[in-house]
């Protein structure tokens, strides 16, 4: 029981800190002008084509596929296996289990290797190819070591190391209706959870600020159509008309 | 500082991207702007004494006004799909050069004093002080960024290195460290009107000298007009083509247009340059500046539109920016799209059956195209996104008979710099301008081998000279390099003489 109430109070803090964490970030992307109309063209000229655009990059990983495609097939394998694994894991938290969650629960375990091949694949790059050997920080190693531990961890609870699911599912639950429920004292599933809830932590500090990021990003969602439409930011409408003028700059 | 004796890179098939080489290139620097430059343009005279504060509250300052740096800052993942992107990085293979580690340069320093994670734990994130080492290495390397966004592309975020290299280049400016090239230009053209600060007379009887040149070329008398108010058009050209080669005989190209279309035209003495360095030094206001000559000469000439002549920054500038920074044209006819490429002009008309050209004067060619960066992956011509691409070759392809692209992975949006773009076209930058220029020698040589090509055309006068410069380092010839409008010019055919 206690060992229960230990992780609701932990995901409850991680959650609030993440949830802030990144709403902030994006409050601040949000006020942030973009002075110039920057596109990287060709661009589209429509909101419509800048949301094809956007989808395009954000589903096909576009650009990336244009400029290296080891790192597309890896980093697609990873995301949108961890998109699958996150979508089933809704079976932890729904009761009854929604109809699609159910659906995509057989390829449960083919998305896990997925996930799995792409962070061995984009992390054998990160010390084979010098050029992003050159590029790593230790941050860079450490952020796949950690999706890596979840990765293996949740594949070795699946197919080596069972954990009581039964038991599982009711701490998931108790989470949501706020009535804490015990967690299966299980060494492999509590560290697949502390790593869950430091990912979560580290979000808003970290790297991964660029899931957010993207669709912020002016040269990808801004529109081609400068001519036709003035574009002017907050500030430069307060600028001094000349740079004689300029407060030292 | 004189440069050190350099090799040219060896061209071979293709180019394979090169082992990393530390500090390959921490030797290049630009001079350093003179007092006098910096001040020209509300910069400090020399290094200030508190210039760490003035660093970073300028960096404070650029997060919050540009969302480009904030959140470039921020997304970067290290993929590394950019590191062999950079004409700079596969000409010299310093890893600095890769777009990532050139904007890691800032990023350090933004991870140790804005962000908690750098500020709690700097070796973990890579997070370093701004010292003087890093200071010089900004001043290095930012000046081997041409800002040609071609890592922009590639990018699965969208991150363009220019913007960060811009903004590393207005904080150098701002502590007293600017360059002297691009300052001291822009101090030109604040006072005299353009970059290579020909005053009105010269400019003038330069103008007449071509005059004179034509009529005696063709028997046609083709004008150049200054400063003439009620023209219908306003031309604004980049100074290199009143005077530079291959330049000047686009500039003649586009008077032999506005000739046969019957157009009136003029050129202004007060506004006598399309370029605007203002662009390269990331400095908003004297941007501003140098575009807001443009606009008052149209005013005071009375003109209905506004035409740009070949130059590739410059139309990022006018196309992308004009509206924002010196709009909104409400003075100019609406008919027409405010600014207008010459490009543009030129095969509108030529599609309305305006203009009458002869593919046959140029035969003795097989012409090649560079798509500028700035053109392609900064701006537009034409309606349709890709017109930069399209309209240009439409063009050569109705003055030339023997038209053959270079490898599609080094044109349209994949285009390479010419290596002397971004505020670099100086000689004190000459390695890097050749080893920079590999990429596009490289594919320029096999469609030579190939094809037998014998020119390349350009649309950017920076790209013209850069070319003409670097070219014979790699066996080729300096006048390989010409304008479009030279052969539209060359092709164009007058009265009953044909």
């Amino acid at each position: 029981m206690l060992l229960g109430a230990i992780f609701a109070g932990l995901f409850y803090f991680a959650t609030v800190v993440f949830l802030v964490g990144v709403g902030a970030r994006i409050a601040r992307y949000a006020r942030i002008p973009a002075p110039l109309v920057i596109p990287t063209t060709p661009a589209p000229t429509t909101h419509a084509g800048v949301c094809a655009r956007m989808f395009r990059e954000v589903v096909f990983f576009e650009s990336l596929f244009k400029g290296s495609k080891w790192s597309w097939l890896f980093g697609w394998l990873f995301h949108f296996g961890m998109l699958i694994v996150i979508a089933q894991h809704l079976r932890y938290f729904t009761q009854p289990v929604w109809s699609w969650v159910m659906l995509i629960q057989w390829i449960g375990s083919y998305a896990s290797f997925a996930m799995f091949v792409g962070l061995g694949g984009l992390w054998a790059r990160r010390v084979l190819v010098d050029r992003i050997r050159y590029i790593s920080a230790p941050s860079d190693h450490l952020m796949l070591a950690l999706l890596l531990a979840i990765t293996g961890s949740g594949l070795l609870m699946k197919h080596v190391a069972h954990t009581d699911i039964v038991l599982l599912k009711a701490f998931a639950l108790g989470l949501i209706t706020l009535s804490w429920q015990p967690l299966p004292n299980d060494l492999v599933l509590l560290a697949h959870l502390s790593l869950v809830i430091i990912l979560m932590l580290i979000f808003p500090f970290s790297k991964l600020l660029h899931a957010p990021g993207v669709f912020f990003s002016p040269t990808r969602n801004m529109r081609d159509n400068p001519r036709e439409h003035r574009h002017v930011a907050s500030w430069a409408k307060d600028l001094p008309k000349s740079a004689d003028s300029a407060d030292g700059a | 500082m004189a440069q050190a004796e350099f090799e040219t890179p060896t061209l071979n098939e293709w180019v394979s991207t090169p082992a990393v080489q530390r500090d390959a290139m921490a030797h290049s620097r630009p001079f350093v702007a003179k007092p006098e430059h910096q001040a020209s343009l509300g910069f400090p005279g020399e290094l200030v004494e508190n210039w760490q504060e003035v660093a970073l509250d300028k960096m404070g300052e650029l997060l919050g006004r540009y969302r480009s740096l904030q959140v470039f800052m921020d997304a970067c993942v290290k993929c590394g799909a950019c590191t062999d992107k950079c004409h700079y990085y596969l000409g010299t293979g310093d890893p600095k050069n890769m777009p990532v580690a050139r904007q890691d340069l800032m990023r350090k320093v933004y991870r140790r004093y804005f962000t908690t994670a750098g500020k709690l734990f700097p070796k973990l994130v890579g997070a370093v002080e701004l010292t003087e080492e890093v200071i010089n290495d900004w001043y290095s390397y930012y000046h081997q960024c041409s800002e040609c966004r071609r890592c922009s592309v590639y990018c699965p975020y969208g991150i363009d290195t220019a913007e960060i290299t811009m903004a590393g280049r207005e904080i150098l400016a701002t502590i007293g460290v600017g360059q002297k090239y691009s300052n001291e230009i822009i101090g030109k053209v604040h006072t005299i009107g353009n970059n290579l600060g020909l005053p009105e007379p010269a400019l003038a009887d330069t103008l007449e000298g071509l005059e004179e040149e034509i009529e005696e070329d063709i028997n046609v008398p083709v004008k150049l007009p200054l400063d003439q108010a009620g023209a219908d058009v306003l031309l604004v050209t980049p100074s290199a083509d009143f005077f530079a080669e291959p330049h000047v005989d686009g500039l003649i190209g586009y008077a032999k247009v506005f000739h046969q279309a019957g157009i009136s035209w003029t050129l202004s003495s007060y506004a006598s340059e399309a370029a605007n360095f203002g662009i390269f030094i990331g400095n908003y206001q004297n941007m501003q500046k140098v575009a807001q000559r443009i606009r008052q000469a149209a005013l005071d000439l009375g003109v209905k539109r506004i035409v740009i002549g070949e130059c590739g920054h410059a139309w990022r500038v006018a196309y992308s920016f004009w509206n924002t920074l010196i709009g909104p044209f409400d003075f100019l006819d609406p008919a027409y799209p405010v600014p207008q490429h010459i490009c543009e002009f030129t095969y509108d008309l030529n599609s309305r059956g305006g203009l009458k050209l002869d593919r046959e004067a140029n035969d003795d060619k097989v012409v090649t195209f560079h798509d500028s960066c700035n053109v392609s992956r900064g701006s537009r011509i034409g309606d349709m996104p890709g017109g930069q691409f399209t309209i240009p070759r439409d063009l050569i392809r109705a003055a030339c008979t023997h038209f053959v692209d270079m490898a599609p992975d080094t044109i349209h949006e994949h285009t390479f710099c010419c290596g002397g773009g971004g505020g670099l076209l100086t000689d004190d930058l000459i390695e890097l301008r050749v080893k920079g220029a590999l990429p596009r020698a490289q594919a320029l040589q096999q469609v030579i081998e190939q094809y037998g090509v014998t020119h390349m055309a350009a649309i950017c006068a920076i790209c013209k000279s850069q070319f003409s410069k670097v070219l014979p380092h790699y066996g080729m010839g300096m006048d390989m390099i010409i304008s479009v409008h030279q052969l539209v010019g060359d092709a164009l055919v007058f009265g009953s003489e044909h």
